[in-house]
């Protein structure tokens, strides 16, 4: 069901929706990203990987500036998002952050319930009309986030009350319902069955129809299946970045090749 | 031999024993600790324990009986003839215990043996002189009674000083003996220790949960006795206080109870909003600089005595007030007395309160709340109004109400700021006093205990006390409530 749909997605030139050129990030002396250039195209699901600590959530953080939350972390270089820089200081973080939804590696809904959790972003962002209209997007996110008939019982029950998967499942509906443009997801499925994941990762297909979607794993298996451009990254730096048949079937790097066919790691 | 060497005898022994016990583990698993059921310490200690803990609680309970015991029996040899009252009866034996510790010093300075001691008669002997030179003055000559009865008070405590010394150096002894015996490199010490210090702990706690037990029943004595001179029903829905020591007081709490809740209002709405502002701002807003320096000037305000606070409301906000709101302009307030003034003050008293603590349990809740809601494009503000204050809610709840506490029980600032007459008004500019400011007057001052106008200070603190620990437990109920939203 799920065999390397990437491979007969023969991806045709699209816009760039996010290009980093020359990203430095340091963690006080810690160099974390060592001068990464990546262009994420729009309507693609690209694949962070690499092994642990190489700084894949870190690169992640600066695409919607989260890395502004940490007094230690440094960003240097220029990321574009639509060909407009997100650094510059006239740009606003908080508007940049709804356009650019985030699902963390560790689940953290709030301490609400399952309703107004998913609700949070919408109702920020003003995007429903009526007590309705709200109570379509938060049914139409849940099903996206494929824990609808789990919860559709129990909507007023607190988010923290749900097992780990499917609070991480609330996340990635919470995380839809805002309507990103781009969406990034650091390790969404780590905690779900396969099942749930079979589900997220349909709903990731269906969201690169009109959104682009950066996702950081650490199963080669979903990275071949869901993404269409993979990027691999060893120890702060951008090694390999292509089509992902390529990365996975012919990678040009020895470190690449080590790791996918798992000798570093 | 007195109580401080038996008691330094024993932990001599106790260290012996932790070396004795130590060695002899190590002994039985052939110095391979791997053998042992528990790390070696664990063996000394437990033989540590064996000597101090039987020995230091008959130590402990010895003292405590032994003047009791001693003083009753020395009691009956003064013939019932030689005093009246329990007064009389409670002077001679003062009297008693200061010749017995002046003969106790005549002794062992060596001023007369104790054969000489044993002979000695009130008539023949200048006891008067004898106690002089040694340095205890007696006011008239001592009589054979008090004579006798010291130099019995002084043997019988002699005796039983020497017993108790053998008692404990014997458990101790015992004890250590035990220990060591039961020691080998299987013995369980480890279990055995933590048993002693789980047992400790729970001494510790119920020692706390006593203590407020004793407190409650102190005062329900008083409490009782009071209310036997006084109708409840006056008490507790009269409008009136007017205390007279002459008699025909009206003991009504209302008035004081108004006082209390309407200062403490004024409070809670200065320090509330100002505390919470001012830890939202620290924990969330303020740079890291302004932080380290900021919040400790807070912390000073919570050091400042509740006096200086009253000073500050005496001689600066009430006068500022009567300036704004006095005769000269609309009229509102008569003197600087107030209710607005003690409410100020205290308020202000209250904000380091209110701020420190909801600071502290803001900064506990997780990054990663803030990271959720950052990440879906919502502001600082948004973040603090909709994630933070939520989830730190039972714990501001917790603060506020223990502000609130503190409000009702303070007193200085009252008597110095509201002034002390008790009214029931709704202007806040008027003078009123508060419930800890009555018990104050009720019992300073050469009130006669038995009087209903002294003992309504005892009604008064246990309504008080009842009040509070209602308060705590809603406070507990609420907090449980939103927690089962929530958590
Ligand atoms: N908040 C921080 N402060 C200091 N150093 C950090 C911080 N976050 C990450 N780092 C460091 O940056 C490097 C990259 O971390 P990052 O979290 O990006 O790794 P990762 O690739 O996501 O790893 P994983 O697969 O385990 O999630 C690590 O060496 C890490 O120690
Ligand atoms: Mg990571």
């Amino acid at each position: 069901m799920y065999d390397s749909p990437a491979l007969e997605n023969t991806v045709d030139t699209k816009d760039i929706k996010i290009s980093a050129n020359n990203v430095q990030v340091f963690y006080g002396e810690t160099h974390a990203i060592k001068d990464v250039n990546v262009a994420i195209e729009d309507k693609t699901v690209t694949a962070f990987i690499g092994p642990s600590g190489c700084g894949k959530s870190t690169f992640l953080r600066c695409l919607n500036r989260m890395n502004d939350t940490i007094d230690i972390c440094r960003v240097e270089g220029q990321i574009l998002l639509d060909q407009e820089d997100i650094y510059d200081p006239r740009v606003d973080p908080v508007q940049l952050r709804a356009k650019v939804g985030m699902v963390f590696q560790k689940p953290n809904p709030f301490p609400k319930s399952i309703y107004d959790n998913v609700a949070y972003g919408p109702r920020i962002h003003g995007l429903a009309k009526n007590k309705a209209d709200l109570d379509d997007i938060v049914e139409r996110a849940l099903r996206r986030g494929a824990i609808w008939n789990e919860v559709k019982d129990r909507l007023h029950a607190p988010g923290t009350g749900l097992s780990g998967g499917q609070q991480q499942r609330l996340c990635i509906a919470r995380a839809v319902a805002t309507e990103p443009e781009v969406l990034l997801m650091d390790e969404p499925c780590s905690a779900l069955d396969p099942i749930a994941t079979g589900q997220v990762e349909e709903l990731i297909d269906e969201l690169r129809t009109s959104y682009s979607v950066v996702i950081v794993t650490h199963s080669m298996q979903q990275a071949a299946r869901v993404s269409q451009k993979t990027a691999f990254f060893h120890l702060g730096n951008l090694v390999e970045f292509g089509e992902t048949s390529q990365i996975f079937t012919n990678p040009v790097d020895a470190r690449t090749e080590s790791y996918i066919t798992g000798r570093i790691g | 031999m007195p109580a401080t060497w038996i008691f330094l005898f024993v932990l001599a022994l106790a260290v012996i024993g932790y070396v004795l016990g130590r060695r002899k583990a190590m002994a039985s698993a052939g110095g391979d600790g791997r053998l042992m059921h528990s790390l070696p310490s664990y063996y000394g200690y437990n033989a540590a324990l064996f000597v101090l803990v039987p020995a230091l609680l008959v130590l402990g309970a010895w003292l405590v009986a032994q003047p009791m015991v001693i003083e009753r029996s020395v009691q009956h040899m003064i013939p019932e003839t030689a005093y009246e009252t329990s007064g009389e009866l409670s002077l001679i034996m003062s009297d008693v215990h200061r010749v017995a510790s002046g003969l106790e010093t005549a002794v062992t300075t060596g001023q007369i043996t104790a054969p000489q001691l044993e002979a000695m008669q009130a008539g023949s002997t200048d006891v008067r002189g004898l106690l002089g030179s040694v340095g205890v003055a007696v006011g008239s000559d001592v009589d054979a009674v008090t004579l006798e009865a010291a130099k019995s008070y002084r043997a019988r405590n002699a005796t039983a000083d020497t017993l108790r010394n053998i008692v404990v150096g014997l458990l101790a002894l015992a004890g250590m003996a035990l220990a060591v015996l039961r020691t080998d490199k299987d013995y369980r010490a480890r279990n055995s220790v933590e048993k002693v210090v789980l047992a400790l702990l729970i001494l510790a706690a119920s020692l706390a949960v006593l203590t407020t037990l004793g407190i409650v029943f102190s005062l329900l004595a008083n409490t009782i006795q009071f209310f036997k001179l006084y109708p409840w029903t006056d008490f507790f829905f009269g409008t009136t206080w007017a205390p007279s020591f002459g008699g025909g007081s009206e003991l009504g709490i209302l008035p004081l109870f108004w006082g209390t809740f309407y200062i403490s209002l004024i409070a809670l709405a200065v320090a509330v909003p100002i505390g919470l502002f001012a830890a939202v701002y620290l924990s969330e807003y303020a740079p890291k600089s302004v932080r380290s320096f900021a919040k400790p000037l807070l912390e000073v305000l919570a050091g400042i005595p509740t006096i200086v606070y009253g000073l500050f409301a005496l001689l600066t906000v009430g006068p500022m007030l009567l300036t704004a709101f006095g005769p000269d302009s609309v009229g509102w307030m008569s003197g600087g007395t107030a209710v607005m003034t003690a409410g100020l003050v205290m308020g202000i008293m209250l904000i380091p309160f209110v701020s420190s603590l909801s600071d502290d349990i803001i900064n506990a809740v997780p990054q990663s709340m803030r990271d959720g809601s950052y990440g879906l494009g919502a502001t600082k503000s948004e973040t603090v109004k909709q994630v933070i204050l939520p989830a730190a809610l039972p714990g501001i709840v917790g603060a506020v109400l223990l502000a609130a506490s503190r409000a009702i029980g303070e007193t200085m600032i009252v008597v110095l700021g509201a002034g002390a007459a008790a009214r029931l008004s709704m202007n806040p500019f008027e003078a009123m006093t508060t419930v800890t400011a009555k018990i104050v007057s009720q019992l300073t001052g050469d009130a006669d205990f038995a009087s209903p106008e002294a003992l309504v200070a005892f009604a008064l603190g246990m309504t008080l006390f009842v009040i509070t620990l209602a308060l705590n437990v809603f406070a507990l109920w609420i907090v449980r409530k939103y927690r089962e939203q929530y958590d």
